[in-house]
């Protein structure tokens, strides 16, 4: 499931970072292939952030390396990298146009330092023509991002969709080899988040080159990410495209934090090889998963994973309707079950609309392919002929 | 305001009589002794002050006669105030600039160190918080011709003595210097709330965009974000830079010669030791006029202090 080392790519070999006492980052291998997007996920203090920093060279790591294409990067300042990061807050100069923020990376890079002296750099030799090709690569970055008409604007009189533009040409306009993106949605209105998803995802087929995208919102990590790396506490659980992510997750956690409606996680004890008791019910799984009988195991049940029974069945849990949530497309009964606290949400075709009624009894059933079986500690047990796979970076 | 808002609505006949209810009776009444001290002690002043300036008045008198504008003629053709104008004006433009530009190198050195940060910062501030009269006798001893510290200095690495203080070269640079010193601290503490204000976020985007020198960064991030602030410091200084007095009422009294006459000076020696009060009445409305301008400069500059965002 770990890629191989990309020479191409950026890798990054066992980054540990602390803040005083605290570990941040507890030894993070990650491989990225070039052009690849790849999505940071996890929770905020999860040390997403502090990782994205420290590849963009903002912070540096306490032991470890990063390479980007082969060449190790650490130590270098973050205009040595080649790479390029929209902010959160967007991080726009007030004080300058639009036209002047986006220049500004072509003016530290291109020009001398005696060029771009107010005044007097106009009469340093080449200044001019300095100038010109960059004014015209901004203009270039500007239509590209449909931003023309904003150029001799300032931030300040700017939407926060129009500032996220901006911060995207500014760090477009260099043409870096990497592009670094820390929650760059998260200040924008819903409607326009899903809309600027579609753009950025755009911009990446457009641009080929490699993104590396921080988000603590799921949705955003699944539509647009070739891969996802889950972050928990400073490790990465799981590194997969979004639709493994999704449906073969390699822990609990991972389970509970993707998927909206949350996963349905029941506690249950081995009976027998291959059967499982939880919530009254006795599963017949798929495949021997735990040995010892008696064991305590936790099963995850996608709500979308439930069909109705007409009545009491082997796999079918019976429970109390609490809530009916009525989508138009789907229903998502709230079902209260013995020996389980949380609520069971399962998520039926709206064909099923006139069947269910509040506080009544109700049996869904669950195909045994749709039960992913954790262990106590959060670990996924799978079924053995896919064969064990690497859970735990840091194991 | 909620009460209104949820109440009925009510005739306008009946809201009229609003202003007497007991709650806002009691609320003029615990208002009163504060807006009666105001008017007392200052609104009746400064009405009698433009009162004044139009007469011949000299305190004590017994009579006076309205003379209209004459003062003011007076005023712009008395060379004794052209040279205190003049004088006031080059203290501020030396005490200024100086105070702004050490104000924000300090509180860039001062927010580099990490450690005793607040000492230092105590340390330059207690200038500011200090009266001026007791500080003007210190200095006064570190200026003296034959003992003070800064003859000595100048006379272990062989120079000749300086008369600080009589010397008519010396003396307004002297005391400019000591008003820097007063309100370097204010300038630095302001300064450094500014520095702390700007977003960590500008400073990383400046890294990334290469402007990751001391210089351009300062420039492209540190400074123009100081914009608001330092507009602020500036008028705020120029403020106390024009009400220059205490130090030269207890080092110079305007001397030698009238080389240090600053406005403030020349206002109370009319008023107070020559007792010409109408004369001395209609320059203070000069003075006002100037401070008045600066501080509706300023009000306008705190206005708009939130137009980056």
């Amino acid at each position: 499931m770990i890629r191989e080392a990309t020479p191409e790519g950026i890798s990054l070999r066992s980054i540990t970072k602390s803040f005083g006492a605290t570990s941040v980052l507890k030894g993070v291998d990650l491989d990225i292939a070039s052009g690849e997007f790849l999505t940071l996920l996890g929770p905020s203090g999860c040390g997403k952030s502090t990782l994205l920093r420290i590849i963009a060279g903002l912070d540096a790591q306490d032991s470890g390396s990063v390479a980007i294409e082969g060449r190790p990067i650490d130590g270098l300042r973050p205009k040595a990298r080649n790479v390029s990061m929209v902010f959160q807050s967007y991080a726009l100069y007030p004080h300058m146009t639009v036209a002047q923020n986006m220049a500004l990376p072509l003016r530290m890079r291109q020009m001398r330092g005696t060029q771009r002296l107010p005044l007097i750099g106009r009469l340093m030799p080449g200044t001019s023509s300095a100038l010109k090709s960059i004014d015209h690569e901004v203009r270039r970055t500007a239509k590209a991002l449909e931003i023309e008409h904003l150029l001799s604007r300032k931030p300040g009189q700017l939407s926060g969709g129009q500032r996220q533009r901006v911060a995207v040409g500014r760090a477009m306009v260099r043409h870096p080899a990497v592009f670094l993106m820390d929650e760059p949605l998260s200040n924008l209105d819903a409607k326009l988040r899903v809309q600027m998803r579609a753009e950025i995802k755009d911009l990446h087929r457009r641009l080929g080159v490699t993104f590396i995208y921080v988000t603590h919102d799921q949705a955003e990590a699944m539509t647009m990410s070739d891969r996802v790396a889950v972050m928990l506490d400073g490790e990465l659980l799981q590194v997969a495209p979004p639709q493994q992510i999704y449906a073969d997750p390699a822990d609990r956690w991972v389970a509970e934090f993707v998927g909206s409606p949350k996963i349905n996680i029941l506690e249950g004890r081995v009976q027998e090889q291959g059967v499982v008791e939880a919530a009254g019910t006795r599963f017949l799984l798929e495949s021997s998963v735990v040995s010892a009988s008696g064991t305590a195991v936790y099963l995850g049940i996608r709500p979308e994973a439930f069909q109705l029974a007409q009545g009491p069945e082997c796999g079918a849990i019976e429970g109390r309707v609490r809530m009916i949530e009525h989508f138009g497309s789907d229903l998502f009964v709230h079902i209260e079950v013995a020996g389980s606290p949380d609520l069971v949400v399962a998520r039926l075709s709206t064909v099923h609309t006139h069947q269910i009624e509040d506080d009544h009894i109700v049996h869904v059933r669950v195909a045994s392919e749709d039960v992913l079986v954790f262990d106590e500690q959060g670990q996924r047990v799978r079924p053995q002929h896919v064969g064990a796979m690497k859970l735990r970076s840091s194991a | 305001m909620s009460i209104v808002a949820a109440a009925p609505r009510r005739s306008s006949a009946r809201l009229s009589w609003a202003f007497i209810n007991p709650e806002s009776l009691a609320g003029y009444a615990l208002a009163a002794p504060g807006f009666l001290l105001l008017v007392m002690l200052f609104f009746l002043p400064v009405l009698a002050v433009f009162v004044i300036a139009a007469t011949d008045w000299q305190f004590g008198a017994k009579t006076l006669s309205f003379v209209g504008l004459k003062n003011f003629v007076v005023l712009f053709s008395d060379p004794t105030f052209r040279t205190s104008f003049f004088n006031t004006v080059v203290y501020v433009g030396l005490v200024v600039p100086s105070t702004v530009t050490a104000g924000l190198l300090l509180a860039l050195v001062i927010e580099r160190s990490h450690s005793l940060r607040t000492f230092y910062r105590a340390v330059h501030f207690l200038p500011y918080m200090a009266t001026l009269t007791a500080m003007a006798i210190a200095w006064e001893a570190l200026l003296d011709p034959t003992i003070g510290l800064a003859n000595q200095v100048l006379a272990s690495v062989g120079y000749p003595a300086v008369n600080w203080l009589r010397n008519e070269n010396t003396v307004l640079p002297v005391l400019a210097v000591i008003g820097i010193w007063q309100n370097l601290g204010f300038a630095m503490v302001l300064y450094m709330a500014g520095l702390k204000a700007i977003p960590q976020d500008l400073y990383d985007a400046a890294d990334v965009d290469g402007a990751d020198s001391f210089f351009d960064r300062f420039t492209t991030v540190t400074l123009p974000m100081l914009g608001p602030v330092t507009m602020f410091v500036v008028i705020v200084t120029a403020l106390r830079a024009f009400q220059v007095f205490d130090t030269v009422k207890v080092l110079t009294q305007g001397g030698p010669g009238d080389v240090s006459e600053v406005l403030l000076y020349t206002l109370y020696v009319e008023s107070f030791e020559f007792l010409r009060t109408g004369y001395g009445a209609a320059m203070t409305l000069v003075f006002l006029a100037i401070i008045v301008t600066l501080t509706l400069l300023q009000a306008a500059i705190v206005d708009r202090r939130v137009h980056y965002s």
